[in-house]
Formats: structure tokens, C-alpha cells, sequence
């Protein structure tokens, strides 16, 4: 008896947990309408069967249920109501699978107006390719891909040259143009998905996938993984920005060819040296750090990395924040930097100084320490040293008070707070591993023996 | 046939009960003792799987709370955990455990034909499961792919166990393949081959015709995962290019060339669908037959039923591609196999129909076993339909590789076999020990895990069609379109969560208490109609039926027949005046 | 994957049909149904059937290693069209294969000249024609071994190359399937031996030895006819 009335308020529970829970369909900002209808029918066929099929049960347990002299019928089968039962089944499922396979139809046909662009994933972040001037996009492939070479370009395609490449997970569309994404991987699967689009696609490693859709609706939306790639496929994160044409126009000229990335990789260390007086004041004159200036070793830091941070502090991505005092301090230094080229020639200098041990500060147990770093390991490398493809710095032989401080910030969120800080809020949901301040000391301690 | 004679004295020694405690019970030979070891380990551990999905639930419930589990043990759980329950607790409960048991009881023989290969599967899966085990105690621990074990992942860095982990898991599943396949083979010649007299294939009760299924199911695909575990394998060891295509792995491109990735997943869900069904059949002739017994009722459309046992077991072996409309195969293939895959559920829903109408005009008991089976059709009907929703192509496209998934698949695959396997294990006590169980813990038992495991997974449907994606060790607050009314729901799902788990607790202390202190039960305390409740002892000795074997005389469901003066009429009771035979379509008037 | 399919299909079929036979438009519930008990179950040997239904799960093992066969070598379909895998590189099959085939061929039709005396009851011959188609068979095995040598040694050789790969795995798995084989036969030979056992009891296992070395010599055919045409 007391099942009946579960199954019943069951029921009822689920009905209105449908109609009164706050968790339906984010609101669309694709052509894709037409799947959220074939959802809607979807649920109403089988919604009907649910409550119908369970009241039905609740009512024979209590019509049936078992009293003095109650005798069950003796009924082997029923052949006219069982092939009742296939029909009207039948029925259901085919009103559901009509508008299903429709749909379908039309997501493996691709407009021809489409315009391309290609998605590139890789552990764990994401970047962009847009075909440039030509309209094809250049040959690539996975062991052409070095860090000069992110994108794994043929260097010898005419057709690549041209193309444009974002190295940053922030993608931007213009607003109803139909768009071919083309999907492709670097190291393991991933899928590109942004639920707001409702379409998404795996993307497979020695594959070119790919989906189409037009976007109807300006703003900004989050791109998840939504294949497993990994410890930090939680962590995988990117933006997709819905602009007007001329904001996208706008947006797409900024960007760089892949024939000007060729042109600018290297930088001139004598340049450099000249521009480095002004650091060497505080990170001293090795660039060995300073600790009651609050200026971490620069020395042995992978190059890249020094690349990204003073770009960062000059657009204020880095030291946005209050909180980030010492932060704050850099972005006048690092403005004084006027150009890409005045960046990349400070670090080149900065590549030149010798490698020096800094002091011991941050005291812990590098036994409890060496199970923590297992986490940081899967970016940072086994030997600390820093892995370019996972967007990981450098951490052994770095100031520990430095990293220390870091760690601290990022689980803050004093830093990688920042809307364009994607590599620091991917460390964000990372340093929220290291529980409390003995976890940090412990894991600096451990990193202190790599 | 010439060598009918031969064959026959392969039963001969079945008669000679072993007499060391060893033979008896280690080393035994006989399918109720092997059955008993199969459940005794599959549940062990699935205990273990258990605590990994509380420890994962702590996570996710209460991130800044529960600092317990790092991102790579988020994802070695997860793996153990689908891996474990899917094929070391429940395939190997089903078929190992209850196939063992029922297969020879229900069908009036004194054992599996193969009494000595039926040991070797149980001392293969035992190797399995220790080998499985090992993957926790190796450098790097056991591996984080996900239990579909996609490659290039599964073998590369950035995965935890991509080197040593992985390894023990492709060869534990190897091993337990070998097992499985002398078991299914013992138990289709079993089903074909040592039946007693009378026991015409319509006349086997819906348990025996689900676990024959089954085992032919999983003698056809288990093959498959065979086939890409060995090639994985190759791949990760000796530098093969199977399935690892030319990557650049941390910035580093490895030697491998033109590999397909998608192969692997091919194969893998060749034999990964069919497991469904593997899991699920077994399941669905179990309920039905205790929903026979408690409602003291024939089971309706008893040919229907065996039909659609068929034909799901035919289709599920063409439907695999369904779990993969988004893995960037041929987008053209979506529409067979949704089509294949919302044909099959017609065949399902009819199972379903079959189970209500047999309640319908039933004179329903509610013991514990009935409320379990109820309980099953509900949970099942609301698995099923979620089913609906992602075995159509379009309507996966937005809800796969989110939460709506793992609300679906814990339902269907979960929960509901789950709570059949606790029916059965209160339906069948009695006769496994000789005594009853706690009747008022089994309802308890019944009633949070039930109503729990549902208020886990409902609102997980609706986190999956917001989008919340799965596979996720946190949700930082960067993701927009996640409101905190999801974070909120996350942590009574745990909690949930954890008073489902410590149930399971009362569970165990309910059978183990009853088993030494419970009241001694009659040899058929439900008044059933199935051979197994007909045996001269209980629990059945070895051999089963003493000196002579039974005799069947009528189908299985002879429940509340017209004319015959109990509400029931044993398999082996020959008709006489005094029992009439039922009818086609009813009482006589 | 439409082989293994195709196979699939065959095999439930199969299992439908069987069943089919035994009545399944039955009403289990008359009584007419079968008023009197017979006897039920297939009247062959629990080991027959044992022993064909096991070919059944090896021949879905192989189907399922020559799917991943085509599809890894024709890149079967993903997205945009299918195109030849570009590091497949096709090796020469070694000429001594040719050799083992009629190794193999010969040991098959051994058996069955071994089954058939022991059908007469003939034992001497028995054990004579048993040995040399475990010897025929050996022989087979060895001139395997030449051949993965031969392979090893040429300058295709590495192990990336899908078609080396293929090679050795399908022509190992098969190999393993008739060490096992030998292990039965074994068994068989070393019970023809025995002085104190009846001929009756030899017969079972000559036949069913004799079933699994045909079965293994189409599937080494299967194996070989694809291996020559790829």
C-alpha cells in the first residue's frame, strides 16, 4: 500500500520538479531551435508514458493488493492487448524519431555559405585558425608542432601563410554568418562544447571533425571539454565572443599570420640587456631575485612564460586585483617595455644569465609534499622543469617565498581572477588541491629537491 | 549418435559429495558453492567501488570542505568505479552468481555440465579481480581514462596510470574474459543440454531464459573487448600504431604514425552495448519471475516475453554506434543507428507492459522481494525513457557528455539491475541458507535505497540538460551558465548519496546476522512454482535432487490456476483431476 | 565491423532458429502441450556442444581481428570521406606460409584418417595417424616461426607499420589457438596409449580433437586468403 502512495507522490514529485526546478535549456544562441523542439517532443511522448505507465502500477498494487480470499486471475497472455500495446508504442516512438532524424539531416548538411574556422585542442587549453585572406586554411601536422610552432603549421605551405592564428582560448564569431567549425586535436580526444550553441563535436587526434552552426545572439559564452583528456579536463577552459561583423572585422585584423609569428620568435639578448637595468633593481643584477623587494628569480624561467607575464601586467591582466599589491608595483615597469619586440628582447637577455640556487625559505614535509606535487606533476613535468605545451612555468629552482605567495593568490582568487587570465584560472581550480598553508610549504619543500 | 553413451556418464560423478573442507568449499566443484564464491567476491568488491563513488560524491558535494581526493584520484575513481560495477560486480553477479545458482536448480539437473571448467571461471575472475586490484599498488596507480579506456588518452601522459595502471587493467579485463567465456559456455551447453525431463524450452522459467541470453551475448562480444585490450596493449608496450595516432604528447610528437582512435571505440562499444543488455536481461527475467511469485499471478505474455528477450538480444548488436554521435564517425551512420536503437525499445516496453499486467488482477504480497521488483519497474521505466532521449540522434547532440548521461546510465544500468539483484538475494535466501531474513531491515533496506538512489538521480537529468558536463572534479564559478542552486543540489545529492552507501551497510549486516540467527525457513516459504523450491533439502545438497531427478509436467506460472485448491501448482506436479489445467483465456465460467 | 556484424547476426540467428525448433509458438500453459515428459536437449554430446559453441566465441574473436584488419587499413569512414591509412605499407608474404598452409592441410586430413580408424576400431593405426598429425601440425608451427623470423629480419620491419603489426598478431592468436589444440591432442594421444583404456573412450575425444584442427585450418585459410590479398 505504502508503495502505491510512494510510487504516486513519486510521480507527482517528478512532474513538478519538470515544471518548478530552475534547470532547463540555457536560453539558445544558435540556429539550433529545432533540436530544443525535438527535446520538447521527446518529452512530452515520454512524459505521458511515465505518468501513465506508474499511475497505472500504483492503482493495480492497491486495486490488487493482497486481502482474505483475494484469488489472482489466471490469464496466460492477452494477444489483441499486447499487439495493442506494440502499436500505439510504435506510434510514440516513431513521433519521436521523425523530427530527430529531420533535424539530423540538416547538422550533416553544411551550408555552402559557411565560412571556416578550425578549433585546436590540445591538454588542456584551447586555440583558434581562421583560414585569413585566401580562404583555405594551410597544411598541418601534429609532429610539425614545437613551441615556436604551436599550431603544427606546414612552414612550406603558400596556402598557411596567410592564416590567422589565436593562441589563446578566446574565440570570436560574427553574429548570423554560418560557421563550418572544423575540430582538431593535438595530443588526446576532446570535444568542443558550448552548451548555449547546443551542437558540439568530438575532436579526434589524426581527424579532421567537424559541425556547423549559425550563431544568433551577441555575448560572450564558455567552451567546455566534454570528452575525458585528462587530469585537468575540468579545467579546460575557453570563451566564445558573439560580435557584430565589425567588431569581429575589428577583432580579426589584431590577430597575427602565421607568417608574422614566423617573422617575430626571436629576440636580441645585447637589446635586451640595455631594457634589463631597470628590472635588475629588484630582481638583481642575475636576475637571482630578491626577497625583501618582493621580487621573485627570473633566471632559468622558461622563456615563454616571462613572454606571457609582462604581456599580461602591460594590459593589466595581471594586477588587476586590489588585493595584488606587489602585482600592481610591476605594471609600470613592465609598460616601460613599449613594444613585443622590447618583450621578447629582455627575455631573451634574461635567457643568457647564469643559473644560481635561491636561498631555502619555505620549510615543510617533502615526504607528504612528493604525493601533493602528483597533481602539479601532470603540467608542470615530473622534474618541475616547466612544460610549454600545458601553458606550466618553470617551479624548481624558482623562489619558494614566490611560489608560496602565488599558490596563495590564485586560491584567493586574487589571482587568475582576471576575464583574460585563462591559464590562471585553469591554476585557480588547481591550487584549490593544496588544502591549507602546511600543504603549500609542504609541496615548495618537496619542489625544492627536484 | 553414436557417443550419447559416453556423454552420459559425465553426470555420473556428481553424485559423490566431496567430503574434505577444502573440496567442499575451496576447491568445489559444485555450481551453489561456486555461485556462492562468485557473489561473495563480486560483492567485496563492489564495496570497494562503493566507497570510491562516496569519496567522489564528497568532492563534488562539498569541494572546499572535503579535501580529500586530488584531481587523478577524481579520475582513477571514477574509472574503478564504472569498471568494477559494470563488469566485476554486476556481470559477474548476474551470470557468475545467479546464472551459477539458478541455471541447474531451475532446470532439474544436478549441475553445469562442465563442473570442473565452471571452477576454473571462478579461479580466473578471482585472478581478474586481485590483478585489478594491483593496479592500486603500482607506480602511478590504477588508470584515470574513464572506464571506456578511450585511447590516445588512456596511454598517454597527462592521464593518471598511463603507463603501469593501464597495463593491469587491459589485463585484468583479458583475464576476465577467459573466465567468462568457460562460464557462458558452461552454462549455454548447461541450458541446451541438461535439462531434466519435461523441460521443454517454454517451459523454463523467464530467470533462465535471461541468463541464457546473456551468456550468449557475452560469448559474442566479450570478444571484442578482448581484441582491443590485446591491441591496446601492443600499442602501449611494444610501440604498435593500432589505435595511437601521430600526436604531440605534452608539446613532445611520439613515434606513433596513423593510428586510429576511433577503431578503439568501435570495438569497444561493439562489445560495450551488448554488456548493457548482458547486465540487463539476466534482470529482467529475475523480475519477472518474482513479480509472478509475490503477485501469485502467471506472468503475462510468458511467449511475448520470451520473444522480446530475443529480439533485444538480436538488436543489441546493432545499435553500438549509438554511444558515439558525437565522436566524429561518419555522421551518416547517425541514422541507422538511431533508428535501430528506438526500434529496440519497443521489444523493452512491452517487457515493461507485461511486468504491470501481471500485478494487474494479481493478489500482489508485499513482501520484500515485491516491493524490490516494483521498485525495479519504476526505476526502469524511468531509465528507459531517459534512453529514448539519447538513443535519438538529435536530442543526444545537446545532452551527451553531460550529467543527463550519467543520470540515464545509473538508472538503466544501475540502480535498476541493482535493486533486482537485492530482490533476488531476499527472494532466493531462504533457499541459499535455510533461513529468513530480517523482514523489517529488509523493508528498511528497501525504502532508503530506493527513495534515496532516485533523489540522487533525478535532478542530475536536469543539471545534464542545463549543461553541467560530467567527468568533472569541480565546477569553478568561472562556468556562467551553472547557477549556485546546482552547487546547492550537489551537496544533498552527496548526501544522499551517503545514506544510500551506509544502507547497504544494514544490507550486509541483515544477511550475515540471519544467516547465523534467523528463523529456519521451509523449503518453500513463498510458495513457489519453480523447480529450485522443489528440492528434497534446503539448502539443496550437492547434487541437488537426491536420488532421482524431477519430472516436469507444466510450465512455470501455474499461480492461482481455476480449479486447483492452493494458489499454486509446482513444476514437477503431473496433472491429475484433482489439479486442473488452466485455460487459454481464463477462469471457466 | 559489418563482417563481425554480419556474424553476429548469423550466430543469433542461429540460436533463434535452434530455439525456433524447439517449439516456440508452443502454449506452455495447455495441457496438451506436452501432456507426457519427454526427453529434451539436442541428442549429441554435452561436450559436442561445448565444443561448437567455443568455435562459435573463436570465430567471433577473428571476425572481429579482421574488421579492425579493414577498417585500420582503409581509415573506415569518419568525418569527410574515407581515405587509405598513409603508414600502411604492405609487406610480401613470406613463400615458406605457402609450405605450412600444406602443412596444415595435411594434418587436418591426418586427423580425419585418425578418426576414421578409430571408428574401425583399429588402434595401432590410430596412434600412428594421431602422431603424425600432431607431428604434421608441429611442423606447421615451426614453419611459423621461420616465417615471423623472415619478417623480422626484412627492412620493412617495425612495428608501427599497421601491416607487420597485423601480420604477427593474427598469425600468433591463430598459432595460440593450435598450441592449445596440441595440448588437447596431447591429452588424446597419451589415452590412446594406455593399455587399459577401451577404444569407445578414445572416440569422443579423436572426433572432437579431429573438429577443432578442421575449424583451425579455415581459419588459417580465412587468415592467409586475406593476408595474400592485402
Amino acid at each position: 500500500m505504502l508503495i502505491a502512495i510512494a510510487l504516486i507522490v513519486l510521480v507527482v514529485a517528478t512532474v513538478l520538479f519538470h515544471f518548478l526546478s530552475p534547470w532547463y535549456f540555457t536560453p539558445i544562441a544558435s540556429n539550433w531551435d529545432t533540436v530544443d523542439s525535438t527535446v520538447d517532443v521527446t518529452f512530452w511522448v515520454t512524459g505521458v508514458v511515465f505518468v501513465a505507465v506508474n499511475l497505472f502500477l500504483a492503482y493495480c498494487i492497491i486495486r490488487y493488493r493482497h486481502r482474505q480470499g483475494n484469488k489472482a486471475h489466471y490469464e496466460p497472455e492477452n494477444k489483441k492487448l499486447e499487439w495493442w500495446l506494440t502499436g500505439i508504442t510504435s506510434v510514440g516512438i516513431a513521433a519521436m524519431l521523425a523530427p530527430g532524424l529531420s533535424v539530423w539531416a540538416k547538422f550533416v548538411t553544411v551550408p555552402e555559405d559557411a565560412s571556416e574556422v578550425e578549433v585546436l585542442g590540445q591538454q588542456w587549453a584551447w586555440t583558434y585558425r581562421f583560414p585569413g585572406k585566401d580562404g583555405e586554411l594551410g597544411a598541418s601536422h601534429a609532429h610539425l608542432i614545437s613551441v615556436d610552432n604551436p599550431f603544427g603549421m606546414d612552414p612550406n605551405d603558400a596556402v598557411g601563410q596567410d592564416d590567422v592564428l589565436v593562441a589563446n582560448p578566446q574565440l570570436h564569431l560574427p553574429i548570423d554568418k554560418p560557421v563550418k567549425v572544423l575540430l582538431r586535436a593535438k595530443d588526446v580526444n576532446h570535444q568542443f562544447a558550448v552548451p548555449q550553441f547546443r551542437v558540439k563535436m568530438d575532436m579526434v587526434p589524426g581527424m579532421v571533425t567537424h559541425f556547423w552552426f549559425t550563431p544568433t545572439r551577441t555575448g560572450e559564452f564558455d567552451v567546455l571539454c566534454e570528452q575525458l583528456c585528462g587530469m585537468a579536463h575540468f579545467a579546460m577552459r575557453g570563451r566564445v565572443v558573439v560580435n557584430t561583423q565589425e567588431d569581429f572585422d575589428k577583432w580579426l585584423d589584431a590577430q597575427p599570420t602565421f607568417e608574422q609569428t614566423l617573422a617575430a620568435t626571436k629576440g636580441d639578448p645585447a637589446a635586451g640587456q640595455a631594457l634589463f637595468t631597470a628590472c635588475s633593481a629588484c630582481h638583481g643584477a642575475k636576475g637571482e631575485g630578491n626577497r625583501e623587494l618582493n621580487a621573485p628569480k627570473l633566471s632559468g624561467q622558461s622563456d615563454w612564460y616571462l613572454v606571457r607575464q609582462l604581456q599580461s601586467f602591460k594590459a593589466g591582466v595581471r594586477g588587476s586585483n586590489d588585493q595584488d599589491a606587489f602585482a600592481k608595483q610591476m605594471i609600470p615597469f613592465a609598460s616601460m617595455l613599449s613594444d613585443d619586440a622590447a618583450v621578447r628582447n629582455v627575455v631573451a637577455y634574461i635567457k643568457t644569465l647564469p643559473e644560481v640556487r635561491p636561498p631555502a625559505s619555505v620549510v615543510g614535509d617533502p615526504v607528504r609534499g612528493k604525493e601533493l606535487y602528483e597533481t602539479c606533476s601532470s603540467c608542470h613535468g615530473d622534474t618541475g622543469k616547466g612544460i610549454w605545451a600545458t601553458n606550466a612555468p618553470r617551479l624548481s629552482n624558482m623562489s619558494d617565498w614566490y611560489m608560496a605567495r602565488q599558490l596563495q593568490h590564485f586560491r584567493d582568487g586574487v589571482r587568475g581572477g582576471h576575464p583574460q587570465d585563462f591559464h590562471g584560472a585553469q591554476m585557480r581550480s588547481m591550487a584549490k588541491v593544496l588544502a591549507d598553508d602546511q600543504a603549500v610549504a609542504d609541496v615548495l619543500d618537496y619542489i625544492r629537491t627536484l | 549418435m553414436a557417443f550419447v553413451a559416453i556423454a552420459d556418464r559425465d553426470h555420473e560423478h556428481a553424485l559423490h559429495d566431496p567430503q574434505s573442507f577444502i573440496r567442499k568449499y575451496i576447491w568445489s566443484q559444485d555450481h551453489k558453492v561456486i555461485a556462492i564464491q562468485y557473489a561473495l567476491v563480486a560483492t567485496a568488491i563492489g564495496l570497494v567501488a562503493l566507497t570510491m563513488s562516496v569519496l567522489m560524491r564528497l568532492q563534488l558535494g562539498f569541494p572546499d570542505t572535503f579535501n580529500i581526493i586530488a584531481p587523478q584520484e577524481y579520475y582513477q575513481y571514477i574509472t574503478m568505479h564504472g569498471m568494477i560495477m559494470v563488469i566485476y560486480l554486476l556481470t559477474a553477479l548476474f551470470l557468475g552468481g545467479f546464472g551459477n545458482y539458478l541455471i541447474p536448480l531451475m532446470l532439474g539437473s544436478r549441475d553445469m555440465v562442465f563442473p570442473y571448467m565452471n571452477m576454473l571461471s571462478f579461479w580466473f575472475y578471482l585472478l581478474a579481480v586481485l590483478v585489478l586490484v594491483a593496479g592500486f599498488f603500482v607506480p602511478g596507480g590504477p588508470t584515470g581514462a574513464g572506464w571506456t579506456l578511450y585511447p590516445p588518452q588512456a596511454v598517454l601522459p597527462g592521464t593518471p596510470g598511463a603507463t603501469w595502471g593501464i597495463i593491469c587493467m587491459l589485463a585484468s579485463l583479458a583475464i576476465f574474459i577467459v573466465a567468462f567465456t568457460m562460464g557462458g559456455l558452461n552454462y549455454v551447453t548447461t541450458v541446451l543440454q541438461a535439462r531434466c525431463r519435461g523441460m521443454t524450452f517454454m517451459r523454463m522459467p523467464l530467470s533462465v531464459w535471461g541468463i541464457f541470453m546473456a551468456s550468449i551475448l557475452g560469448l559474442l562480444a566479450f570478444p571484442a573487448l578482448f581484441v582491443s585490450a590485446i591491441m591496446m596493449t601492443l600499442d602501449s608496450v611494444i610501440g604498435t600504431s593500432f589505435f595511437m595516432p601521430a600526436v604531440a604528447s605534452m608539446g613532445e610528437k611520439t613515434v606513433h604514425t596513423g593510428g586510429s582512435p576511433l577503431l578503439f571505440q568501435h570495438l569497444f562499444w561493439f562489445f560495450g552495448h551488448p554488456e548493457v543488455y548482458i547486465v540487463a536481461l539476466p534482470a529482467f527475467g529475475i523480475v519477472s519471475d518474482l513479480l509472478s511469485t509475490h503477485a501469485r499471478r502467471n506472468i503475462f505474455g510468458y511467449r511475448m516475453m520470451v520473444w522480446a528477450i530475443l529480439a533485444i538480444g538480436c538488436l543489441s548488436f546493432v545499435v553500438w554506434a549509438h554511444h558515439m554521435y558525437v565522436s566524429g564517425m561518419n555522421p551518416y551512420f547517425g541514422f541507422f543507428f538511431a533508428t535501430t536503437t528506438l526500434i529496440i525499445a519497443v521489444p523493452t516496453a512491452i517487457k515493461v507492459y507485461n511486468w504491470v499486467l501481471t500485478i494487474w488482477r494479481g493478489d500482489v504480497h508485499l513482501t520484500v522481494p515485491m516491493l524490490f521488483a516494483i521498485g525495479f519497474i519504476f526505476t526502469f521505466i524511468n531509465g528507459g525513457l531517459t534512453g529514448l532521449f539519447l538513443g535519438n540522434v538529435t536530442v543526444d547532440v545537446p545532452l551527451s557528455g553531460t550529467y543527463f548521461v550519467v543520470a540515464h546510465f545509473h538508472m538503466v544500468m544501475g540502480v535498476s539491475p541493482i535493486l533486482v539483484v537485492f530482490g533476488a538475494i531476499y527472494h532466493w535466501y531462504p533457499k541459499i541458507t535455510g533461513r529468513m531474513f530480517d523482514e523489517a531491515l529488509g523493508k528498511f533496506h528497501f525504502w532508503m535505497t530506493f527513495i534515496g538512489a532516485y533523489a540522487i538521480f533525478l535532478p542530475m537529468h536536469y543539471m545534464g540538460i542545463l549543461g553541467v558536463p560530467r567527468r568533472y572534479y569541480g565546477y569553478s564559478d568561472a562556468i556562467q551558465f551553472i547557477p549556485p542552486s546546482v552547487h546547492e543540489a550537489n551537496e544533498w545529492i552527496s548526501i544522499s548519496a551517503m545514506i544510500v552507501a551506509a544502507t547497504q551497510l544494514v544490507f550486509l549486516y541483515n544477511l550475515i546476522h540471519s544467516y547465523f540467527r534467523g528463523p529456519v525457513a521451509d523449503g518453500n516459504p513463498w510458495r513457489a512454482t519453480t523447480l529450485e523450491w522443489q528440492t528434497p533439502q534446503t539448502p539443496p545438497k550437492h547434487g541437488n535432487w537426491g536420488k532421482d531427478l524431477p519430472e516436469v509436467h507444466r510450465w512455470a506460472y501455474d499461480y492461482s490456476v481455476p480449479g486447483a485448491p492452493e494458489d499454486f501448482i509446482p513444476q514437477n506436479v503431473p496433472h491429475s483431476e484433482k489439479t486442473p489445467v488452466g485455460r487459454e483465456h481464463g477462469v471457466p465460467t | 565491423m559489418s563482417l563481425t556484424v554480419a556474424y553476429a547476426a548469423l550466430a543469433t540467428g542461429i540460436v533463434v532458429w535452434a530455439i525456433l525448433v524447439m517449439k516456440l509458438r508452443s502454449k506452455p500453459w495447455e495441457a496438451t502441450a506436452a501432456a507426457a515428459p519427454q526427453a529434451t536437449g539436442f541428442s549429441v554430446s554435452a561436450k559436442r556442444i561445448g565444443l561448437w559453441i567455443f568455435l562459435a566465441v573463436v570465430t567471433s574473436l577473428f571476425c572481429l581481428f579482421l574488421s579492425a584488419y579493414y577498417m585500420r587499413m582503409g581509415q573506415h569512414a569518419g568525418h569527410g570521406s574515407p581515405m587509405a591509412a598513409g603508414d600502411w605499407k604492405a609487406i610480401r608474404d613470406p613463400t615458406i606460409l605457402w609450405f605450412n598452409t600444406v602443412l596444415l592441410i595435411l594434418g587436418s586430413i591426418t586427423m580425419q584418417s585418425a578418426r576414421a580408424s578409430v571408428a574401425r576400431s583399429e588402434v595401432q593405426q590410430t596412434r600412428v595417424r594421431l602422431f603424425a598429425a600432431g607431428l604434421l601440425t608441429f611442423a606447421f608451427l615451426v614453419g611459423q616461426w621461420l616465417a615471423w623470423r623472415e619478417i623480422r629480419y626484412s627492412e620493412l620491419f617495425t612495428p608501427l607499420n599497421p601491416a607487420v603489426a597485423f601480420f604477427y598478431v593474427l598469425t600468433i592468436v591463430h598459432a595460440l589457438h593450435l598450441l592449445g589444440g596440441l595440448v588437447v591432442w596431447g591429452r588424446t594421444f597419451a589415452r590412446a596409449l594406455r593399455k587399459d583404456v577401451e577404444l569407445i573412450d578414445v572416440r569422443l575425444s579423436v572426433e572432437l580433437t579431429s573438429v577443432y584442427w578442421h575449424y583451425l585450418l579455415l581459419v588459417w585459410l580465412g587468415l592467409f586468403a586475406v593476408l595474400l590479398s592485402t
